[in-house]
């Protein structure tokens, strides 16, 4: 038996595997908690099942949207740098430099009622903060030639740092009595990011992350940026000879994955969070690393990887405090979700021959 | 009808129905939890309490807890997913929970929160903490007398009040056990990370410290502590016994069961209160853990001394005169802290160095 590489990628298998994927995570995620003496199909019933169609999936469904809304936000901007061959890992420091700027915008208003300005204002100042963050990686690529993923990825604990520094000091709630940590900006009527209609879920960050999967379907099948991004993806040296310049294609992309992360930090914190804290990224920039790869950075794909990879979160929230399933056997599954879509991508790009085959 | 009527329903719903079977159903207690339970520190011994209390009552309570839920929008979902499951009491055990209980306790409010090292309060909010600092005034006084190199490095995780009450007492007692005594101060910014605190001890060690004192949760400073051998340290939230003797020559428990065990009664009795707790060594909130051969006998004796004095209430940790580090007078001779001040505690004591980050 072995391994034959398959002409072209095959379209069959780009759709299969991350169904496969799902599973096989549920078969041997089963396993395991078999292993932890808890039911398997209970468990796998309540982390798949349970907050879509349960009982209190009235409640469920509404917080699979602000789980996904940021995931897909985010993952929507990576997917076009990695379909050029530019990997951003740095997306949770844009995340949150998006979220301070914005914050920080917000709060200069505070106590101003004007939220046709204040919001719209603030929403500006999260995109261009992780626009202004993912510059960084950005010119000093296109200047100097360094790896974006280890400059981007090194600039995550730089934010992580001026976030414990601004939470203590600029933006530190004066009436805080000391404590670290911003004024609360769900209680600031003009800067807050409350849910559109109430019990849905349904806020303005959900809905920039269904105009950004909209755009960047139609930028990458109609337009001619697009074209480029998969070209420099997929045949740099075609590109270069058909006149993309690569320059354009990195500031392009890193700037776009910027903004959106930005965003998708600015409404974060208007919103469901709620303040600035010392802690108050918990990872959305990594996570939607994943979601991007499991959507096959496909706007599609992304949009159902999302809403996935918060049902995972979401169920397996649920798992721990009504099975007491240990927070780590949950963060195992959602590693294998990523582990078997690796594996079985072989398929897309490899065919299983049995006996000696054709080849001489 | 919208969502939210239909949420309230539920809730109302779930309400009736604890009523009516008051009798025979358990009372459900949830814990949420900021690390993992295993982390051998702050978690650690709220897991324990947790247990304490599923001994104590037996089938009378169920206990549900989840662990490790990030600070914020996360802490709210997982408070909710509690609510809804039907839990009488929920136990918010971090200060970044804080806002999210709040939010959480206004949408249901048959149900009880116990919000842990915060100041807001509402009618089914109540919050404690213990008075850690008193703890700290011990170790001070062992770190003082048991220093060679009259240097003690400490471990801070975020500069808030809490933290900083600790590094005052603990110098205030050291500087009277040895007045030569200097105290370098770390910001890991973080409860929990062993590789950071890990990073922070031995760059304190590598700066001539020889008793390290922690204020985050994992074991990894004492085990850098054992690595470079002649250091000392303690035991932080929990007794971290498996470094005795030495490094770890004491520590500060802290036995959250009492307070858990009286409050769920309180549920089943239908007397539970909103209100604030602050409980100390003297109603067994902090305990001393075995000071250990590693500390000489008369020093023993002396930290013992100062712990049955705190314990009886007849000596306070901050007990004037004491001044600010800028000089400014603080406390008069005899005078002692109030419970507001220290709450809000932002300022180092006279002879620390160094800035609180800001």
């Amino acid at each position: 038996m072995r391994l034959e590489k398959r002409p072209q990628p095959s379209r069959l298998w780009t759709a299969v595997t991350p169904v496969l994927a799902v599973l096989l995570t549920m078969l041997v995620g089963g396993i395991m908690f078999a292993l932890l003496d808890t039911p398997p199909l209970e468990a796998i019933r309540t982390i798949f099942w349970d907050p879509v169609f349960g009982e209190f999936a009235f409640y469920y469904r509404g917080q699979l949207l602000v789980k996904a809304g940021p995931l897909i936000l985010i993952a929507i901007g990576l997917s076009l740098g990695f379909r050029a061959g530019i990997w951003n890992i740095g997306a949770e420091g844009q995340y949150i430099m998006g979220a301070i700027c914005g914050a920080a915008v917000g709060l200069a208003f505070y106590p101003m009622e004007a939220r046709w300005m204040i919001f719209p204002l603030m929403v500006l100042a999260g995109g261009l903060g992780g626009w202004a963050w993912a510059m960084i990686p950005a010119v000093l690529k296109v200047r100097f030639g360094t790896n974006e993923i280890l400059v981007s990825l090194m600039l995550v604990y730089v934010a992580e740092a001026f976030l414990a520094s601004v939470s203590q000091g600029l933006l530190k709630n004066p009436e805080g009595m000391g404590f670290p940590g911003s004024r609360n900006l769900q209680q600031y009527p003009s800067a807050a990011n409350h849910e559109l209609i109430a019990g849905t879920g349904m806020h303005w960050g959900v809905v920039a992350a269904l105009i950004a999967v909209i755009f960047a379907y139609v930028l990458l099948a109609r337009h001619l940026q697009g074209f480029n991004i998969r070209l420099t993806g997929e045949a740099p040296r075609a590109a270069r000879f058909a006149g993309v310049q690569p320059a354009r294609i990195i500031v392009f992309c890193l700037g776009t994955a910027g903004a959106l992360a930005g965003m998708a930090g600015l409404f974060e914190v208007a919103g469901p969070a709620g303040q600035i804290t010392i802690d108050f990224n918990s990872g959305y920039g990594f996570t939607a690393i994943i979601v991007a790869f499991l959507g096959r950075l496909h706007p599609v794909g992304i949009l159902l990887a999302g809403l996935l990879m918060a049902l995972t979160y979401i169920g397996g929230e649920a798992a721990q405090s009504t099975l007491g399933l240990p927070g780590a056997s949950i963060q195992l599954l959602q590693g294998m979700l990523l582990f078997f879509l690796l594996a079985t991508d072989v398929f897309t790009n490899y065919r299983i021959r049995i006996g000696q085959g054709a080849r001489a | 009808m919208n969502r939210r009527t239909l949420l309230a329903g539920a809730v109302l719903a779930l309400g009736l129905a604890g009523q009516g079977m008051a009798q025979d159903e358990p009372v459900k207690a949830g814990f949420i939890f900021v690390g993992p339970i295993g982390d051998g520190g702050w978690t650690y011994e709220h897991n324990q309490a947790r247990l304490a209390v599923e001994e104590h009552f037996g089938d009378k309570v169920e206990t549900v807890f989840q662990e490790s839920v990030p600070e914020g929008a996360d802490a709210e979902r997982a408070m909710t997913q509690m609510a809804l499951g039907g839990a009488d009491i929920i136990f918010t055990t971090s200060f970044g929970y804080m806002d999210p209980t709040i939010n959480v306790a206004k949408k249901f409010p048959d149900v009880k929160f116990e919000h842990a090292t915060g100041y807001k309060q509402a009618d089914n909010v109540a919050t404690y903490s213990a008075r850690f600092y008193e703890g700290r005034a011990i170790e001070g006084l062992i770190a003082g007398k048991m220093t060679k190199t009259n240097k003690v490095g400490y471990i801070g995780s975020f500069p808030i009040p809490e933290v900083i009450r600790g590094i005052n007492s603990a110098y205030i007692h050291a500087k009277k056990a040895n007045p030569e005594v200097e105290f370098n101060v770390v910001w890991a910014y973080t409860w929990f990370d062993p590789a950071k605190e890990a990073d922070a001890a031995q760059a304190l060690i590598e700066q001539g410290a020889d008793v390290i004192i922690q204020h985050t949760d994992s074991t990894a400073p004492l085990a850098a502590a054992e690595k470079a051998g002649d250091v000392i340290g303690f035991g932080q939230a929990s007794d971290m016994a498996e470094y005795k003797p030495s490094p770890r020559v004491s520590s500060i428990i802290d036995n959250w069961a009492p307070y858990y065990i009286e409050r769920i009664q309180a549920v089943m009795d239908g007397t539970w209160e909103s209100g604030n707790t602050w409980d100390g060594i003297g109603p067994g909130m902090v305990e001393i853990g075995e000071i250990t051969e590693a500390v000489p006998a008369e020093v023993k004796e002396e930290a013992l001394a100062l712990k049955e004095s705190i314990a009886s209430g007849e000596y306070h940790p901050f007990t004037g005169p004491l001044n600010k580090q800028d000089g400014s007078a603080w406390l008069a001779e005899g005078e002692t802290a109030d419970d507001g001040t220290l709450a809000g505690m932002d300022f180092y004591v006279e002879g620390l160095t160094g800035e609180i980050p800001n």
